[in-house]
């Protein structure tokens, strides 16, 4: 039952055809048994899911009907969640305790999913590979010399490698939607301020989005559903009914136009990585969508954009890690020494390099020239979607230019940020967007045949279309279904 | 915009952070090549265009002024990384000669 679906595991478990704790003692068998070799998980929070599990079992006895009804759920430990560990892969909280929820996560334990653990992730979920973690490393389920994509490479892992059903990622340029595609799951990035980041710890705050992770896109859609909405404790929710996705899923594509961005020419890809593609964009078409070319003039620039505004965010955010409310605190001479070899010891070289770049674009007489300038580059690539999408109600592209590359490949930050270019516009512009499995290729000098991702992304607030695209997409091609992991050798590395 | 000519050790003093000798170096070399890549934006005509700080039309947000249970101060305090009674206790903020 653990390789079933969320929906088929709430069924069962709802029908009192399968008890939630039985469940939950296989899926932590299970981590303990696969999580040595994978390394989704920075800690498995064991008592908490038998207690959820309880909870769930004794909900379905009295009569109740959960939506996520003993579902195996993993959360980036980003997200807060009372009791556990919450570190964000550094040594500057590593060993804090959170004292509260973060809503998304509550929401899901309300909806009766069993909280396994707290997923690895590039430190403060800055990264596109998960090599930035400062306390663990997770490989790809599907080449294990390959990294799993960041920064959710952790949820995305225990997700491919059938640790856990479900999963919570946050995405700010991409880190929900790279590591997805990397690892052949499905991963979705809400509209910015569709669901509450009240618990999740902040990175650049008017890009980060919390959305799931999971095999499928009706369970996408479920877990969405569930998380979606205003909350009265993250004012840039917005106040605005959300459709429910579940319900709008569709079987064809009749009617569907679909845009194709010519700046994003198939042209710059490998042979190989280029035919998958092409495929994919037949399979939409004979699907019944029309394809119809547009035109994103300024998302060359979404890459520089960012990594001006993501930085700066952060710079300020990042501010409150001073060693003197909670965290690490390495003693100095005096306060301000003491702040900054606090600083210098707990964080790791990506976080301190996008502190300095976003100190930078801040200050006195670089303000204009860089962080307003970039603002103003935000403001033209919102518009040109804005165009794009009077033209075709998605928008589908690569996830990533390549499929998941080898450990240490990008030892230079740019070419890394670069790994986010086919995510970063879709961010900045703060639309819904999502990857969905669509082929695979043997990546030149591998010997596994690795998974791609076809990005597909909507007008703000287009939630219900996007995922009814993707469902029919899914289900036509049935990509994730046609291949399976390499098998994982059972360790003692119990967690 | 000009690149290359970041100062990092004046910048990691604004951010609070201690580099070594060796950091300023390694940073610096890099920071410099991202800047060479975000200069790209001089390109864009963004004389006349609008800054957006965020993509979703939101004004002020306020609620009631009512007051809500609020995190336990226990929970909170064992959370610091030193205490004394109800106070995170810190390091000595105003100088012997201040």
């Amino acid at each position: 039952m653990l390789n079933s679906t969320a929906i088929g595991i709430a069924l069962a478990v709802n029908s009192g055809e399968l008890s939630a704790t039985d469940l939950a003692n296989e899926a932590l068998a299970r981590i303990a048994e696969r999580d040595g070799e994978i390394g989704a998980f920075l800690a498995v929070t064991r008592d908490l899911a038998r207690r959820h599990a309880e909870r769930v079992d004794d909900a379905v006895r009295r009569g109740k009907s959960l939506p996520l009804a003993g579902v195996p759920l993993a959360i980036k430990d980003n997200m807060c969640v009372t009791g556990t560990p919450t570190t964000c892969a550094s040594k500057i909280l590593d060993g804090w305790i959170a004292p509260y929820t973060s809503t998304a996560v509550q929401r899901l334990l309300d909806a009766g999913a069993i909280p396994l653990g707290k997923t690895n992730l590039d430190e403060f979920a800055m990264g596109s590979s998960c090599e930035n973690s400062a306390l663990g490393k997770t490989v790809n389920p599907w080449d294990r010399a390959r990294v799993p994509g960041g920064s959710s490479g952790g949820s995305v892992a225990a997700v491919a490698a059938g640790e856990a059903t479900i999963a919570l990622g946050s995405d700010t340029g991409g880190s929900i939607r790279e590591p997805a595609a990397f690892c052949n799951v499905v991963g979705f990035k809400p509209t910015y301020g569709r669901v509450s980041r009240y618990g999740l710890i902040a990175f650049a705050s008017s890009l980060d989005q919390i959305g799931p992770i999971a095999k499928t896109v009706a369970d996408a859609a479920l877990v969405y559903d569930l998380m979606a909405g205003r909350d009265p404790m993250d004012a840039t929710t917005v106040d605005l009914l959300p459709e429910p996705t579940l319900t709008g899923l569709r079987e064809d594509l009749r009617g569907v136009r679909i845009g194709i961005v010519k700046e994003f020419g198939l042209e710059k890809l490998e042979p190989s990585v280029r035919a998958v593609y092409e495929r994919a964009y037949e399979d939409l078409q004979k699907l019944g969508a029309e394809l119809v070319e547009v035109a994103l003039p300024t998302a060359d620039y979404g890459v520089a954009t960012y990594y001006l505004i993501a930085p700066a965010e952060c710079s300020s955010n990042l501010a409150r890690f001073d060693g003197m409310r909670y965290g690490l605190r390495v003693e100095g001479a005096d306060v301000g020494s003491t702040y900054e070899q606090t600083r210098a010891a707990g964080f790791g070289d990506e976080v301190k390099r996008r502190i300095l770049i976003g100190t930078y674009a801040l200050s006195s007489g670089y303000y204009d020239a860089y962080y307003v300038r970039a603002q103003k580059a935000r403001t033209l690539i919102a518009a040109d979607f804005k165009k794009a999408f009077a033209a075709c109600d998605a928008i589908a592209c690569p996830a990533a230019a390549s499929p998941a590359f080898e450990f240490n490949a990008k030892a230079d930050p740019v070419s890394m940020y670069l790994m986010d270019y086919y995510t970063i516009p879709m961010s900045l512009a703060g639309l819904p967007s999502l990857s969905v499995p669509c082929g695979y290729v043997t990546p030149e000098g591998g010997t596994l045949p690795m998974p791609l991702g076809l990005e597909l992304s909507g007008p703000l607030f287009a939630e219900r279309s996007l995922l009814g695209i993707a469902h029919a997409y899914e289900r036509a091609t049935l990509h994730a279904q046609a291949r399976t992991i390499p098998e994982i050798v059972a360790t003692a590395g119990a967690k | 915009m000009a690149s290359g000519d970041i100062d990092v050790a004046y910048v990691a003093k604004l951010a609070r952070l201690a580099l070594t000798p060796a950091e300023v170096e390694k940073f610096g070399a890099q920071l410099g090549a991202l800047l060479e890549h975000v200069d790209a934006l001089s390109a864009l005509p963004v004389a006349d265009v609008a800054a957006t700080a965020q993509v979703i039309a939101a004004s002020n947000v306020v609620r009631a002024d009512v007051p809500v249970p609020s995190l336990d101060r226990e929970t909170v305090l064992n959370g610091a990384p030193e205490r004394e009674g109800v106070y995170f206790r810190v390091p000595r903020i105003i100088g012997a000669d201040a």
